[in-house]
């Protein structure tokens, strides 16, 4: 019974090692970075061919309309959860809600601005 | 992958390679041959080629004897796009000169390469979840549903010169890849591959089919052959 549990909780140790959340530096380097641009300037290595630009993360006056719930939404959701494009995806089945957050937070650095100012 | 090159340039006889497993020898030097696959993006950002612990599950063995004997490129900005970017005048760029080509094998060793991989099957359980039904679909309903419906224009190239770039091109995809594995793939990337790039759209099953027909359409156009 013993070894059983230990068995158990050392499954449990290994998963949550598996699913170590990652820094948003790194989440967006790996996954916004494609449209969004190395810059977050919206300029990504993507944006040739679309119909609708990416957002531009560094501009403050457009982010600053947006809420940080609508960001998690966007984010978690894709952009037609917002009635933005399609061509933003739902992330929701690769970054955890607490990832989103902290992206979030990430953001709002990169357009050095709040929701309302 | 300096290895490998290293190896052809002396011109060191592949059947010689391929005793004891070619495989092991020289191309996981690149590519990750036994498993597990990449579960932090630390390690993600590290690979130098796919991983080919599943191959026996992704590919088709015909096209990797052919691939392997011309290889091209099938992903414009190399495996972790970040690193092979740059910022250029209209925004970032591929910078052509961070991306190494892949070394090319005699038919000989190439056909053993492709039957070793084609052995590696972990996932035969995610492949028989697939059932792909017999069907086609126009190409311009198909790109309709592609570009407008599921944005997935936005990181692969449905033509050589149209769509994104850091994902790998799909024009091709339909020769390269069995079609229960594009099917599993589009339904859950990240069942694969847990720091994959691309995101589970929660595509419907009819919709993963009419892609899984789209794709096999696009690979049949003459002006897309490579």
């Amino acid at each position: 019974m013993l070894n059983r549990f230990l068995l158990v909780l050392l499954l449990a140790v290994i998963s949550a090692q598996a699913q170590a959340k990652e820094t948003a530096t790194d989440n967006y380097k790996a996954y916004c970075m494609q449209c969004h641009g190395m810059a977050g300037n919206g300029k990504g290595v993507n944006i040739r061919d679309m119909s609708v630009m990416p957002r531009d993360h560094t501009d403050a006056k457009a982010m600053s309309g947006r809420s940080d719930e609508t960001l998690f939404k966007v984010i978690k959701e894709g952009g037609p959860s917002i009635e933005k494009s399609v061509l933003m995806p739902p992330w929701d089945g690769v970054f955890s809600d607490e990832e989103i957050k902290d992206l979030v937070q990430h953001l709002r650095m990169l357009c050095k601005c709040k929701f309302g100012t | 992958m300096q290895r490998i090159m290293f190896a052809a340039l002396l011109g060191i006889s592949g059947a010689a390679l391929a005793e004891g497993g070619m495989l092991q020898k020289e191309c996981s030097s690149c590519h990750n041959i036994t498993g597990p696959v990449a579960q932090t993006l630390k390690e993600a950002f590290a690979k130098q080629g796919p991983d080919l612990s599943y191959a026996g599950n992704k590919y088709r063995e015909e096209w990797i004897v052919s691939w392997l004997q011309k290889p091209v490129r099938i992903r414009p900005a190399g495996m972790y796009y970040g690193d092979h970017i740059k910022p250029g005048p209209k925004g970032d760029e591929i910078d052509p000169s961070t991306l190494k080509d892949h070394v090319a094998l005699s038919k000989a060793d190439a056909t053993k390469v492709a039957h070793e991989l084609m052995e590696l099957k972990p996932h035969d359980d995610l492949i028989a979840k697939e059932k792909i039904e017999p069907g086609t679909i126009s190409k311009q309903m198909g790109e309709m549903a592609f570009d407008k419906f599921l944005g997935c224009m936005a990181c692969h190239l449905i033509e050589p010169e149209y769509g994104g770039l850091s994902g790998p091109e799909l024009y091709t995809a339909a020769k390269r890849l069995q079609p229960e594995y594009i099917a599993s793939f589009i339904r859950s990337p990240q069942a694969w591959e847990p720091k994959s790039w691309m995101p589970n759209k929660h595509v419907s099953d009819v919709n993963i089919q009419k892609m899984v027909n789209y794709l096999e359409v696009l690979s049949k156009e003459t002006a897309n052959a490579k």
